[in-house]
């Protein structure tokens, strides 16, 4: 009930008088799709590799993380065992706890929503509200990518595994490609100044050379922690008067800005 | 080989990892430096996640289509394209080199 009455609250206080009107939303639709689609391809593939519909859907309702999923299937359909795919699905999805940590920084849930927001936190829906500037936005990004990615992720993976491999591959459709397209769409109103560039351009290259070393997944670990040190090392610079170029959530900071919109909009904070 | 027990720890797991970013406290990202970290790090992750799926083939790097995709996204961006539009390039882009017979 209190979470009904949160979303509810959400929903009210969040609509704008047309939905798809904001930004948010259509990147949030957008990447839903693209992603979506892609769930075709889990449930071939996850069937080709010897596991029922059941345990596809399994994968796709509860583990829900595309990456961690194409891994377990892919150690089993290489031989491994359990524990190997099991273990190898836990290193993907470590950096989900790490954007489990942003999203509930950026969209301070209340309550018991959190629990419903964990389980949609992965790499497009941390992409999409953290692309968005304004704290309602950041909110609408979230849950349109988020709701859509789950609707139409398992729709598709039901599909893709009943249908099988009758439908072809998709990457002939090109959804491979679209992924590219959209985490690059993501990354790029980021890229304003010398030192998001900077910071771009080192974790690629360290992705790149981890990708040859360590399972897959673990590329992106390892440029997960290059950038926290960068941010470590950047932040100590701008201590001493350099200002960095970007701040992607200067409006969170201090007591204005969204601190004021929370406390205007949604009633007295949490914390 | 019983696959369920694994399933289904694996995916205890999967949830686990995401709710303990929850339990951070909130204090801890509200230091001035915690947030300027998480800033680098969503570009960091970003700019993984595009060469990961634009370059990756398991463990071993690939030259294929999909780098057709990412100069196609970028020229979207670069011309200023909606998101929608950048992405319909980017499938548009591998599709079509692949119907050409490459990667």
């Amino acid at each position: 009930m209190e979470l009904g009455r949160r979303a509810g609250l959400w929903l009210h206080e969040g609509m704008p008088p047309k939905l798809l009107e904001s930004p948010a939303v259509k990147v949030g639709l957008s990447i839903s799709i693209a992603t979506g689609l892609y769930g075709i391809s889990f449930g071939a593939l996850s069937v080709a590799s010897g596991f029922d519909f059941w345990q596809t859907m399994a994968l796709s309702l509860i583990m829900f993380s595309g990456g961690s999923q194409f891994a377990f299937i892919g150690v089993v359909a290489g031989g491994g065992s359990g524990v190997a795919a099991m273990t190898a699905a836990a290193l993907l999805g470590l950096r989900n706890g790490i954007y489990g940590m942003q999203m509930n920084a950026l969209l301070l849930p209340k309550g018991k929503l959190k629990y419903l927001q964990a389980q949609l936190s992965i790499d497009e829906t941390t992409a999409t509200a953290s692309g968005q500037s304004e704290p309602d936005e950041q909110r609408r990004g979230f849950w349109t990518a988020g709701i859509g990615i789950y609707v139409l992720w398992n729709l598709f993976t039901a599909v893709g595994a009943l249908a099988g491999n009758a439908l072809g591959d998709p990457k002939q459709w090109g959804l491979d490609g679209a992924a590219v397209a959209a985490f690059l769409a993501l990354l790029w109103p980021r890229l304003k100044g010398r030192e998001p560039w900077a910071i771009a351009v080192v974790c690629a290259v360290a992705t790149l050379l981890a990708v040859p070393f360590v399972p897959p997944g673990v590329p992106i670990l390892v440029a997960a922690a290059v950038a926290g040190v960068f941010g470590w090392l950047s932040h100590a610079r701008s201590d001493e008067g350099l200002e960095p170029d970007i701040d992607p959530y200067a409006h969170g900071r201090g007591d204005s800005g969204r601190g004021d919109s929370r406390r205007g909009g949604h009633g007295e904070g949490a914390e | 080989m019983n696959l369920w027990p694994w399933i289904l720890a694996a995916c205890v797991l999967a949830y686990a990892t995401k709710l303990a970013g929850y339990f951070v406290p909130r204090s801890l990202l509200k230091n001035p430096r915690t947030m300027h970290i998480a800033g680098t790090m969503t570009i960091g992750l970003l700019a993984s996640l595009t060469v990961v799926n634009a370059f990756a083939a398991g463990q071993s790097l690939a030259f294929d289509a999909r780098v057709g995709a990412l100069v196609a996204a970028a020229v979207a961006l670069w011309l200023r394209a909606p998101f929608l539009v950048v992405v319909i390039a980017g499938a548009a882009a591998a599709a079509g080199l692949r119907l050409l017979g490459w990667g």
